[in-house]
């Protein structure tokens, strides 16, 4: 049992934290492209870190439910609603055999994420149930999911301990500004002072050129040295690349392993997410930081998962006055005696 | 050795031995992903090795940048070119011209000498594989005679079945899979370089060479027939460097 799909919204993918060990033979890494509302989806559902959920992109889709599971939805607001009524997001919903869960589009944020209890049935192939598009490799058959497809579910798992409690505040996605912070290099050298400068300077708008494998930005002029095309070399998730025609390119979830154009810096890790949430014509700013900063940044996020975590496990308030009132009760039938 | 650490963002470094395309330079980052992976360093997730540099993935809560970078610079100072290594050469069987090579009389045009010449310069050397990128299986060799270095065509073709064998500018190299692509074809290997089902999908790796073997089309038809069945073991030799 498990779920069935009526509709696929735009691009909708079996998703995890990607494919990591062969890059050396050539193959993207894909994966989740908001490594954090990835994370809290499962974190919601107790799943391990790294549990396959589905991401949807800009307009989401139509799921039936085919048995009992529970579901966490998380990312941009894209108005869920179950069996035409609203649906919470950032909490852990029962869902019941027969449910309709419709995602719609994206109001803010423009990526989703829903987690199962249930855990997707998906092969895995090279130690990740990802989806890589480009050769059609691992996640639902290599492609996005279409109507008619059927996923089922790997085990029963339809109870959770403090369930009332599994619920936690939304991330925001409604800015149409954000910073993010990057790391300079590893090719900084390549470009002018004054490139640099306009690259830090510089407000860049996010171009309708905004996939899985890399966002193309537009906006000042980032001036090289002599050129930007350098002998191929590695690619990180969040590398911004700048070729000759001096608008950056930052390169995502879906990135070729390997490129030939100059990276000026990369984005943090934990600026990642507020990066693949824009729409096209945000505005992107850069702000230097040194590598120990952005470590900082990725441990105190983690330290605030932890936290989370701790929270969604602790009796809710209802259950905490329900014992209240058990008490009371109790005492009442003891002054009865 | 001559190598410089540089900052990738919070997980990842790039090591770079030099600006140059040349096999030592190749041979120094091959050598050192193999003494990286044989340390276990815990917290390395990936490595990408290219023509002149070393791209490590690592998950800075388990290894902190200052902390991976301190273990590198120990393990980069092991000489590592000291032990004389076997190269391992992969022989690619190859049917030259025909349906399979529809460019080759272009080649040839293009050099000024026979398909015949074409084919021996060709599948005469072992090519080094520097890296591995584009497509799972891409292999960027190295040492393509210069008689047959030719432009690409001037309409790159919607699909390449994999397999195909080509020419582009100075390199050559086999298409792992339908691709696109504007190489001037000259062959065709029933070898998969890139079988999904197989385990390890991709054959060779970064360090490795690759001699082209030219054959007929009756023994391609006799190597398909095996390479279906699963059969067919791709003949590796040892030489030396």
């Amino acid at each position: 049992m498990g779920i069935r799909v009526l509709k696929g919204g735009l691009l909708t993918t079996v998703q995890d934290l990607g494919r990591n060990g062969y890059q050396s033979q050539g193959f993207s890494v894909s994966g989740v492209m908001d490594v954090r509302s990835f994370k809290i989806a499962n974190l919601l559902l107790d799943n391990p870190e790294n549990e396959a959920v589905l991401e949807f992109t800009l307009i989401g889709p139509t799921l039936e439910f085919t048995s009992e599971t529970i579901i966490a939805i998380t990312g941009g607001d894209f108005q869920p609603t179950i069996n035409g009524e609203p649906a919470p997001m950032y909490q852990a919903i029962l869902m019941k055999k027969g449910d309709i869960l419709k995602l719609g589009s994206a109001r803010t944020g423009s990526r989703g994420y829903i987690a199962f209890s249930s855990y997707l049935k998906i092969p895995t192939v090279m130690g990740s149930r990802c989806t890589n598009l480009k050769i059609g490799l691992g996640g639902f058959k290599g492609r996005k999911l279409e109507a008619g497809d059927y996923i089922y579910f790997r085990i029963k798992r339809r109870y959770l301990p403090y369930f009332l409690s599994r619920h936690l505040d939304l991330d925001e996605f409604d800015q149409e500004k954000v910073t993010l912070r990057v790391v300079m290099g590893p090719q900084e050298d390549r470009f002018t002072a004054q490139g640099i400068e306009t690259f830090l300077g510089s407000e860049y708008t996010v171009t309708s050129d905004f996939d899985r494998m890399g966002c193309r930005l537009d906006g000042p002029f980032i001036s090289s040295k002599s050129t930007s095309d350098i002998i191929s070399d590695g690619i990180a998730f969040g590398s911004i690349q700048v070729p000759s025609h001096g608008k950056p390119i930052i390169l995502l979830a879906d990135r070729q392993t390997t490129g030939g154009y100059a990276k000026i810096a990369t984005v943090a890790s934990v600026d990642i997410p507020k990066l693949v949430q824009r729409k096209t014509d945000d505005k992107i700013r850069f702000k230097a930081i040194s590598v120990e900063e952005a470590q900082a940044l990725y441990m105190q996020e983690l330290q605030e998962m932890d936290e989370m975590r701790r929270t969604i496990h602790k009796p809710c308030q209802e259950v905490l006055q329900c014992r209240m009132v058990a008490r009371r009760v109790s005492k009442l039938f003891a002054n009865q005696k | 050795m001559n190598y410089k650490i540089l900052t990738a963002g919070d997980s990842s470094v790039l090591i770079e031995f030099g600006k140059e395309i040349s096999p030592e330079i190749n041979h120094k980052i091959s050598a050192t992903v193999q003494l990286v992976r044989d340390q276990h360093i815990e917290g390395i997730l990936d490595m990408i090795p290219s023509f002149c540099a070393l791209l490590i993935n690592y998950d800075p809560r388990i290894i902190s940048y200052e902390k991976l970078c301190r273990r590198l610079e120990r393990l980069l100072k092991i000489d590592v070119t000291a032990g004389a290594r076997k190269k391992k050469i992969y022989e690619i069987p190859v049917c030259y011209g025909g349906d399979f090579g529809p460019d080759i009389q272009n080649i040839a045009d293009h050099a000024g000498i026979s398909v015949e010449e074409v084919i021996a310069r060709h599948s005469s050397r072992d090519y080094l594989i520097y890296m591995l990128g584009f497509l799972p299986g891409f292999c960027y060799l190295g040492g393509l005679d210069e008689k047959i270095h030719t432009p690409r065509l001037s309409n790159p073709r919607i699909r390449i079945p994999a397999g195909s064998v080509g020419i582009g500018g100075s390199q050559t190299g086999i298409y792992p899979l339908d691709s696109p692509g504007g190489w001037q074809l000259m062959g065709m290997t029933p070898v998969k370089t890139y079988d999904p089902n197989r385990d390890p999908a991709i054959l060779v790796e970064a360090g490795d060479y690759i001699r082209f073997n030219p054959i007929d089309e009756a023994e391609f038809r006799r190597i398909k027939e095996l390479v279906d069945k699963d059969e067919y073991q791709v003949v590796i030799r040892e030489g030396d460097d």
